[in-house]
């Protein structure tokens, strides 16, 4: 499993740089964000290299945050293919909490993070495979 | 005019015998009739018979607001429920509110003083009074409405609130005085320009404003917004509710009624007097009420007194307009907020103490807004939006509970409140008063 790091922060000038500057200090790679805003304040959503320790330097620095796990799925980018997937789910009627993803430019792959409400009622690894996609595992994802 | 020669124009020497002749017979009705003070008076090992003189009030123990609270609901009272006609209570702090009675003859002292009061502040009984404080269980509304009863004022009870309705009838029936928060007069100005009222065109030439603290500055502007003058008023639901001093027309000090309320000016720290005319706790005895009276209550106000004659005759000493408190109590909007109500509500809320700041200002519309900040530590962070959305809303919705005034609440990054020496600065008060 992908580990989601969560930061509270404000919605004001500077905050999401000062999670940046606390990533860089410790030389830690980001690979994904998101935020969620909700007015005067928001989440922001990471996956990085080194969740854990990136956590520590957060928190250490005063900011409320967490990690979680979610499911890293990974699927060539073709049309059609985030259509295969939340269909399948559907089938299945599995409930997506949350998901964000991106495509890697250079070897036309497509990266999906996502949380389930019911994660447990069906095997998505399974699930997945039957359009050839993969859930990353933690060797796959953390020893790049 | 002066509403009650008598008293309010007696010789000082007069007015001390008076006042003597009450605190002997008050000394003693307490002790016979409320076992609270009763107990209170052994503690300190005084009794009605050591009461002979208004200078042996000394000799008697303080109330406090923790006191009134602690007896909830009718500990302090020297009278059984029967006997009171009215009660009114105020929201608490921590744990239990704060309970008032009055009986028949406490209502007509009410009205007493707040006819004085109205006096004082220029009205006469031909007059047509607006009353725009909260009528229901804070003391403005009524307490203003007994007084202008008793004086014979036309009343319009419009109560806080809906103001192009309060700016209609004003035009409809032309009341010469107005009673309401000096902040909501001046809010309601706005109002008056945006519905093509020229405010100096108003009919009220006379404010009665109190229950929150003001400014000179802010007597200016609302005499030149208006073209009326504007007194201050000053009185706590514990002494009576507002009517225990009242500017007259020279608006040099609040004439305090000392015939039935006795001032002392305490420092907070030791309790000891200080000399006249020098700042310090304002301590008032209840001389005449029956429901609960109470000796020597500390208000927490701050204020200067003199007993320097005023050119208007009256020989009650004045005091200075609120100069500060002696605890953190705010006023906002005419509702008295402890930031340990805050703390409170938070505790019940996550069963944390969440690091928080009031943040009180007054805006544009020249009504108090209330701010609060809460710090989002590990124990209350949620790495769900909706939960931290539902935590905003769920703090908003129990501390309005709890003040009765609408705030807004907002999550902060941990550590950004400042801490001053390890402890938070709890109330950051912007208003320029």
């Amino acid at each position: 499993m992908a580990k989601q790091l969560t930061v509270f922060m404000e919605n004001r000038p500077g905050r999401v740089n000062s999670v940046c500057d606390i990533l860089e200090e410790q030389g830690l790679n980001i690979w994904a964000f998101t935020i969620q805003d909700r007015g005067d304040f928001g989440l922001m959503k990471l996956i990085v290299d080194k969740p854990d320790r990136a956590q520590l330097a957060l928190a250490d620095r005063g900011f409320a945050c967490a990690l979680k796990d979610v499911l890293a799925i990974i699927a060539p980018d073709k049309p059609g293919n985030l259509d295969r997937l939340t269909s399948a789910l559907l089938e299945k009627h599995v409930n997506i909490k949350d998901m964000y993803g991106f495509v890697s430019p250079n070897d036309r792959q497509g990266l999906c993070f996502m949380e389930f409400e019911n994660p447990d009622a069906v095997d998505i690894a399974e699930l997945v495979a039957q359009y050839d996609f993969r859930v990353l595992s933690n060797e796959e994802l953390y020893e790049l | 005019m002066i509403w009650n020669e008598k008293f309010e124009t007696m010789p000082l020497e007069e007015l001390k015998n008076l006042q003597s002749e009450r605190l002997v017979s008050l000394a003693r009705y307490v002790y016979d009739n409320c076992p609270w003070y009763k107990r209170k008076f052994n503690d300190v090992g005084v009794g009605p018979a050591d009461i002979k003189s208004i200078d042996d009030i000394v000799k008697l123990p303080f109330t406090n607001k923790l006191d009134m609270r602690d007896s909830y609901p009718f500990g302090l009272f020297s009278r059984p429920r029967t006997d009171l006609v009215e009660i009114h209570v105020s929201s608490g702090t921590t744990g239990n509110p704060t309970l008032v009675g009055y009986t028949r003859d406490d209502i007509s002292l009410w009205g007493e003083v707040m006819a004085r009061s109205l006096c004082c502040a220029g009205a006469v009984p031909d007059d047509t009074i607006q009353i725009a404080y909260g009528y229901g269980l804070f003391t403005g509304g009524l307490g203003a409405h007994y007084g202008a009863m008793e004086m014979g004022l036309t009343i319009i009870p419009t109560s806080s609130g809906q103001t192009k309705r309060q700016l209609k009838i004003m035009q409809d029936f032309q009341p010469r005085i107005l009673a309401c928060t000096p902040s909501y007069c001046l809010y309601m100005a706005d109002d008056a320009r945006e519905i093509g009222i020229d405010p100096r065109t108003a009919s009220w030439k006379i404010g009665v404003f109190g229950a929150e603290p003001w400014s000179e500055s802010m007597r200016s502007e609302i005499e030149q917004t208006w073209d009326m003058l504007a007194t201050d008023i000053y009185g706590l639901s514990e002494i009576i509710g507002p009517g225990v001093s009242q500017e007259c027309t020279y608006k040099d000090g609040l004439h305090l009624y000392s015939d039935v309320f006795y001032p002392e000016i305490i420092d907070p720290d030791t309790g000891k007097p200080v000399p006249e005319g020098q700042d310090g706790e304002l301590v008032i005895t209840t001389l005449t009420k029956q429901g609960i009276p109470l000796i020597r209550y500390r208000t927490r106000d701050i204020v200067s007194l003199t007993y320097e004659p005023c050119k208007c005759g009256r020989t009650s000493p004045r005091t200075s307009k609120i100069k500060g408190r002696t605890d953190d109590m705010i006023v906002v909007r005419g509702i008295n907020v402890f930031p340990s109500q805050i703390e409170h509500v938070l505790l019940g809320i996550e069963g944390t103490h969440p690091h928080y700041q009031l943040v009180i200002d007054r805006g544009a519309h020249k009504l108090d807004s209330v701010e609060i900040m809460v710090e989002v530590d590990e124990r209350i962070f949620s790495d769900e939006i909706k939960r931290m959305h539902a935590l905003e809303q769920k703090i908003k919705k129990e501390i309005e509970a709890v003040l009765s005034i609408g705030v807004t609440v907002r999550l902060v990054e941990p550590k950004t409140i400042a801490r001053s020496e390890g402890k938070a600065k709890r109330v950051i008060d912007k208003r320029q008063l």
